[in-house]
């Protein structure tokens, strides 16, 4: 029995373990959010709160179910493909309350050249054209109506 | 209990917080949204980008990026004809506000839209040590701001350079994919305001997707391949001179 004749320590030691691994049991348990490894090592919440947060663009969609007349100039035109927002800014506030948040007016001369001022990186079939030669100052919307810019016979409708 | 200064005081903290969410309004529910039925990617045409920068100023508008730094950018790269190895690039302030004239209009000039490529299997959520970075069931990689540190791993990590420190919250901020838009039916704020459809959310587990026709019939790659992160944004007419 000599080897045991100190036991008493051992078991103190295994007292202080248990009350240690408890302590940080419940430590755990009130630092770690509930909803960790819900999906994976990260908190499950986090995906809800990141998919909550508002949009400023309200999407072509919400454009259209008003804006029809639009549409309608649009679908033959070039730009047919081009959403509304990417000239007109992000409407969602608009979208919500179209009576108390309206449109800015848009200025012809900034925004056709952003995409159409000529660049040698541009790709080949995109129109393109150094503004300053293209029309001596004249600004692009006296010609092109821009939500179907092609020119008809007899100058812009 | 009598209410004294100092238990007002106490309460600030929990105030200002609350009030945090007050401003911030009800969050908009999604109810139909599975996530399991979706794996989320990107489909970016070169031949058809333009070099606009709408993209870029739509992604700062969406989602209040600070001045300087980038979820998404165009790089314009000019490949002179016998030197494929080192390309020109530049990306005046991220394309934030378009390009000027190429320098160097002989060459090959193109423009390349850069943003977090969504990786499968992405080195920048392996680093986290704290979980707060991480990839969801449908498949975007996303950062929770309320548990990262700012210890700047996963910024050194990402081999695209596509993650930084917002220096309003010093926490990790990239690209979301647009996660608030995406689970609300809509596309991505970059891909919305895309002019020539050269940015086109690809949803892979929808077989209706039109980008499963597209990889079939087009000669498409990903960014730095041999990194073997599964990167799913697809970039179609790639130029093997892009790093």
């Amino acid at each position: 029995m000599s080897a045991f004749k100190d036991a008493g320590h051992l078991f103190r030691l295994l007292g202080v373990f248990a009350a240690g691994l408890l302590l940080f049991l419940i430590v755990r348990g009130f630092l770690v959010p509930r909803s960790f490894g819900e999906y994976g090592h990260y908190r499950g919440n986090a995906l809800a709160e990141i998919a909550a947060r508002p949009v400023n663009y309200a999407g072509h969609a919400t454009c259209e179910g008003c804006h029809t007349d639009v549409f309608d100039k649009k679908k033959d035109g070039k730009h047919a493909h081009v959403n509304c927002e990417a000239c007109h800014g992000a409407l969602a506030k608009h979208a919500d309350d179209p009576a108390s948040v309206t449109p800015q007016k848009l200025d012809a001369a900034v925004l056709c050249v952003r995409c159409h001022e000529a660049n040698a990186a541009k790709p080949k079939s995109f129109p393109q054209v150094v503004s300053a030669d293209h029309a001596s100052g004249v600004v692009c919307d006296t010609c092109h109506q821009p939500h179907s810019p092609a020119i008809a016979a007899g100058g812009a409708k | 209990m009598k209410l004294t200064r100092r238990h007002l005081l106490l309460l600030l903290p929990a105030a200002g917080a609350a009030w945090k969410y007050v401003l911030a309004g009800t969050p908009e529910a999604a109810p139909d949204y599975n996530r399991t039925e979706h794996w989320w990617g990107m489909l970016i045409d070169l031949p058809r980008c333009i070099g606009c920068g709408n993209c870029v100023r739509a992604c700062q508008t969406e989602n209040d990026v600070p001045d300087g730094y980038f979820r998404t950018w165009v790089e314009r790269y000019h490949v002179s004809d016998y030197d494929i190895e080192n390309p020109d690039v530049d990306s005046p302030d991220g394309a934030k506000s378009g390009f000027p004239p190429a320098k160097d209009p002989s060459g090959k000039n193109f423009f390349v839209p850069k943003l977090c490529n969504h990786c499968a299997d992405s080195p920048c959520t392996q680093v986290c040590p704290v979980g707060a970075t991480f990839i969801s069931p449908d498949g975007v990689v996303l950062v929770d701001k309320t548990y990262c540190l700012g210890c700047r791993y996963c910024v050194q990590a990402c081999p695209y350079g596509c993650r930084f420190i917002n220096p309003k919250t010093d926490t990790a901020e990239k690209c979301t994919l647009c996660y608030h838009r995406i689970t609300k039916g809509l596309t991505t704020a970059c891909c919305e305001n895309c002019p020539t459809g050269a940015r086109q959310l690809a949803d892979l587990k929808n077989p209706k997707d039109p980008i499963h026709e597209f990889l079939k019939t087009h000669a498409v790659q990903v960014l730095k391949p041999y990194m073997a992160t599964h990167a799913k944004v697809f970039y179609n007419g790639l130029d093997g001179s892009v790093r």
